[in-house]
């Protein structure tokens, strides 16, 4: 293993393949069907990284977050568990159960901690993501690559199907998969810089790179978010957490802040709209993301597929009765649904929003 | 000792062989440069008197005319320049202060010349103007950090609440400035420039949907149409405030400072204030307009968060109170002082804004450059999460399109030009705007002199160059893969140094030439 964490000022840009399946009855399905379905879009990967996000996998700990962690070193290792001893309980430690693959190796140290932080926090979930955020930027050779209830993501350096059986996924279960192959154009492959990015339960994979990018991190950090990966991913991801769970805003309306509609349009829309949409823009222009991308962003109840403002990336979508498919290629999707009900390519801008019908059905704990 | 001969800057070379004596450069100059001798028929010059301005070399008929620097030169000597000597002799003669017209023109280092700018290949397509939508649209004003409205299960109809976490019912976001372009222009009294001056600058805002500024002279009752893209000042002096004159406007803005001049106000000799402008003013005709350097109400800063708000109560918080301040060694700190106060704007005036009379060794030593005062401005205001609460307004020597889309990617959200649309509209930066004799109309008040310019072709010509500058930022923009300005305003990964110590890289925040993300 080249790096792990030594690159974390390293902006990746990438051009990529992304799958994303979601069952809205939140009906489980194992991980081969994702790891066929990113297979087939190979020829969009270069084997320097690949992943996964699954949703439902920890029904026993449902109440607790999963940290998925990886080390460098075993002094990264005592340093991050002594930090989560003081300010967590720890209910599991474990190392991620893996398979020796042809392809994967130098893998650094995978470990996995379902924990609940110490003491009544106001509000929890932004102090697990400080916790991130502290591991992440403050020690060496320790990174945090998972961090939500019931959910877990999976990734490291080589091609995504050669990820998934090293990670042994088919042998979880989940209602919602997300995938990700990746082709770096200017970075060493390192395991904490392939997709999926996440934070709490927000998984994203993204195909694109942010020409935003820097107006993107300085307006994250007025909200006290910290990109310590300097990747345009972790920028979704944060944005994603920004706009959807601290400003209460729903996935259309998020949507139409990341990819926002054009001027021209805005001034063609009937009044009250026109208002809601110019000062969307005006009051969230520094959250636009500007450059081509499409990109899947999950989290417990939802799954949602964006394209950028022009569509500059592909994005295509399919149902099958309560199954909703995304993928940068249909041939993706109609390889484990060779007949959905409905297949359409997404607008630029226009949302694909999949959501959990009833979410006690999937043992999901509801969030705060 | 006898008296010392005077120095020349400019001499005026006349060609014989193409002069015909028609005495319009006579007539033209209005410094006295040259003159017809009717017994020998021909027109003489005087360059001694010559400032350069270049007013008849352009308009002689015969283009017998050519105004060149000084042949007479003197030893060489890198301490005692030519400038320090001939400033000297100046100030030896008449013992009094230096003034000066324009920015500060000393080699300080333009950071714009030493700033590159991206663009996209391959990973990430370019965009073309020509074929693709590209934003420049610019909001101006105090925003909240966050949407109060509430959206019904996908309807866009809004649900209107008052936010509670905005400390001051604040100018609600309709009343914000609407900038078609990211480029208003700066502040230019009636007074320091002519009627027809402002007329051009007004009627170019409204044609291009941007912002012109009255400066602190008042706005002539003739101009008060063109409020919707008029932002008044209030400066020391208070001259021609009142309530027509903040009602009109779109925008207040509290002038403490100008990157000419920090520390001191405005001056306006007699000399300048005619009839009009003595009405606009409301001081009495031929009196010198001498702005007190100070407000004498704003000794620190909750005194300017009383005005602030005393003008916002005045106008019933419908409209965007900004201040401008001059770029200063702690301009950082004192920007977010600003924006504390409740300010919806800071406006940045850099070492080299320029002036219409400032005393020259305070134009030419006094301030720091607009591009690190963007950089230090923006960086504060967002560590100290406030940068959403103002908006920022950088001004002071923008040349071209690219200085302004560098400044945007700094963090500005928008710049103020003037010195570039005097240019525009004949300005030859000869720096003697303080005299009153301007040849091109501009910055004068001499009737004679005035009406060369023609608000027409005045306004047509700015018109141009902000549609030129427009059309360049949006070719910038695209080959960045960007098609809307919010994307690159403070943006700084969009920017390399070239040249730069690694003092001057990290206050401007940007990453050497050479370096990838």
């Amino acid at each position: 293993m080249e790096k792990l964490v030594a690159d974390k000022d390293y902006r990746v840009a990438s051009g990529c393949a992304v799958v994303g399946i979601m069952n809205q009855d939140g009906k489980k399905i194992d991980g081969s069907a994702v790891i066929s379905s990113i297979s087939v879009m190979r020829e969009r990967s270069n084997g320097l990284g690949g992943g996964f996000a699954a949703y439902g996998i920890y029904p026993e700990y449902a109440g607790l977050y999963a940290f998925h962690v990886m080390y460098k070193t075993e002094q990264a290792k005592g340093c991050a568990e002594n930090y989560l001893n003081k300010e967590y309980t720890i209910e599991k430690t474990e190392p991620i159960p893996t398979r020796k693959i042809m392809g994967i190796d130098s893998k650094p140290m995978l470990w996995r901690y379902f924990l609940c932080p110490r003491g009544g926090n106001s509000n929890e979930e932004d102090y697990v993501a400080r916790t991130v955020m502290h591991i992440n930027s403050g020690i060496n050779d320790a990174f945090v690559f998972s961090s939500g209830k019931n959910m877990g993501i999976f990734k490291g350096v080589g091609f995504p199907e050669d990820i998934g059986h090293f990670y042994r996924l088919d042998e979880y279960s989940a209602y919602t998969w997300i995938a990700h192959g990746r082709f770096p154009t200017n970075s060493v492959g390192w395991w904490g810089g392939a997709h999926p990015f996440g934070l709490l339960d927000w998984s994203v994979v993204h195909n694109g790179e942010i020409s935003s990018y820097g107006i993107n991190r300085s307006y994250l950090l007025n909200f006290g978010y910290r990109c310590a990966l300097s990747t345009d991913t972790e920028v979704i991801a944060y944005l994603f957490d920004l706009l959807s769970r601290k400003h209460g805003l729903s996935f259309e309306v998020v949507a139409k802040i990341l990819a926002a509609p054009f001027w021209s349009d805005i001034e063609r829309m009937p009044p009250e709209e026109k208002d809601f949409f110019t000062s969307l823009r005006i009051i969230y222009g520094s959250a636009l993301l500007n450059g081509p991308f499409s990109v899947i962003v999950g989290n417990s109840g939802h799954m949602v597929g964006l394209n950028d403002r022009i569509k500059l990336r592909p994005l295509v979508a399919a149902t099958s009765g309560e199954t909703l498919y995304l993928a940068s290629e249909e041939a993706a999707i109609r390889d484990i649904c060779p007949g959905p009900d409905r297949v359409w390519m997404p607008r630029a801008g226009e949302p694909v929003i999949g959501k959990l019908n009833d979410r006690r059905a999937s043992s999901v704990v509801s969030r705060t | 000792m006898a008296k010392r001969p005077v120095l020349q800057d400019f001499v005026v070379e006349r060609d014989e062989s193409r002069c015909v004596a028609c005495q319009a450069c006579v007539r033209m100059c209005s410094n006295d440069v040259h003159s017809y001798d009717p017994e020998t028929n021909k027109v003489e010059s005087d360059s001694a008197k010559c400032v350069g301005c270049h007013f008849c070399e352009s308009f002689c008929p015969t283009k017998a005319i050519n105004i060149k620097r000084s042949a007479s030169q003197f030893r060489e000597n890198a301490n005692w320049q030519y400038r320090d000597i001939a400033n000297l002799v100046k100030q030896a003669e008449t013992g009094g202060v230096l003034l000066t017209g324009m920015g500060c023109d000393r080699p300080y280092p333009v950071y714009w010349d030493h700033i590159l700018l991206n663009a996209s290949q391959v990973t990430n397509p370019s965009i073309d103007p020509l074929r693709e939508p590209m934003e420049l649209r610019t909001y101006i004003g105090r925003r909240p950090d966050r949407i109060q409205w509430t959206v019904d299960s996908g309807q866009w109809t809004a649900n209107k609440k008052q936010s509670s976490s905005i400390q001051h019912p604040a100018s609600s976001i309709q009343s914000l400035l609407k900038l078609e372009i990211p480029i208003m222009f700066s502040a230019m009294s009636y007074g320091s420039i002519s009627y027809n001056t402002c007329v051009s600058l007004a009627r170019a805002a409204r044609e291009i949907g941007t912002f012109w500024n009255t400066g602190e002279g008042g706005l002539h009752p003739d101009l008060y149409e063109f409020g919707k893209n008029t932002i008044v000042q209030v400066a020391s002096g208070r001259f021609g405030v009142h309530k027509d004159y903040l009602e009109t406007a779109s925008a207040i803005e509290i002038k403490i400072g100008q990157g000419a001049k920090p520390g001191i106000g405005g001056h306006l000799p007699g000399e300048k204030v005619t009839g009009d402008i003595s009405r606009t003013r409301m001081i009495p005709e031929g009196t010198d307009a001498l702005s007190p350097a100070p407000h004498h109400d704003i000794y620190s800063i909750e005194d300017l968060k009383q005005l602030i708000f005393a003008l916002k109560e005045a106008t019933r918080y419908s409209k965007p109170v900004g201040v401008k301040i001059a770029a200063v060694h702690n301009v950082a700190p004192i920007a977010s002082g600003v924006v504390r106060a409740g300010a919806d704007y800071v406006a940045i005036d850099g070492l080299r804004g320029g002036t219409g009379a400032a005393p020259l060794t305070i134009r030419d030593n006094v301030g720091i450059p607009i591009e690190l005062a963007i950089a230090a401005v923006d960086t504060r205001l967002r560590e100290e999460g406030i940068r959403n609460q103002a908006s920022l307004i950088a001004a002071g020597g923008f040349r071209n399109s690219a200085d302004v889309i560098k400044a945007i990617a700094l963090g500005a959200d928008t710049v103020y030009i003037a010195t570039s649309a005097l240019v525009a509209l004949g300005c030859n930066l000869c720096q003697k705007c303080y005299t009153g004799k301007c040849n091109w109309g501009i910055a004068t008040q001499d009737p004679y002199l005035t009406k060369r310019l023609n608000p027409e072709i005045g306004t047509q010509r700015l018109v141009n160059l902000l549609r030129a500058w427009s059309l360049e930022i949006k070719e910038m923009l695209g080959g960045m893969g960007i098609n809307a300005i919010e994307s690159l305003r403070g943006n700084r990964e969009h920017l390399r140094g070239v040249g730069l110590s690694d003092t001057e890289l990290r206050i401007l925040g940007i990453k050497a030439a050479g370096e990838s993300w």
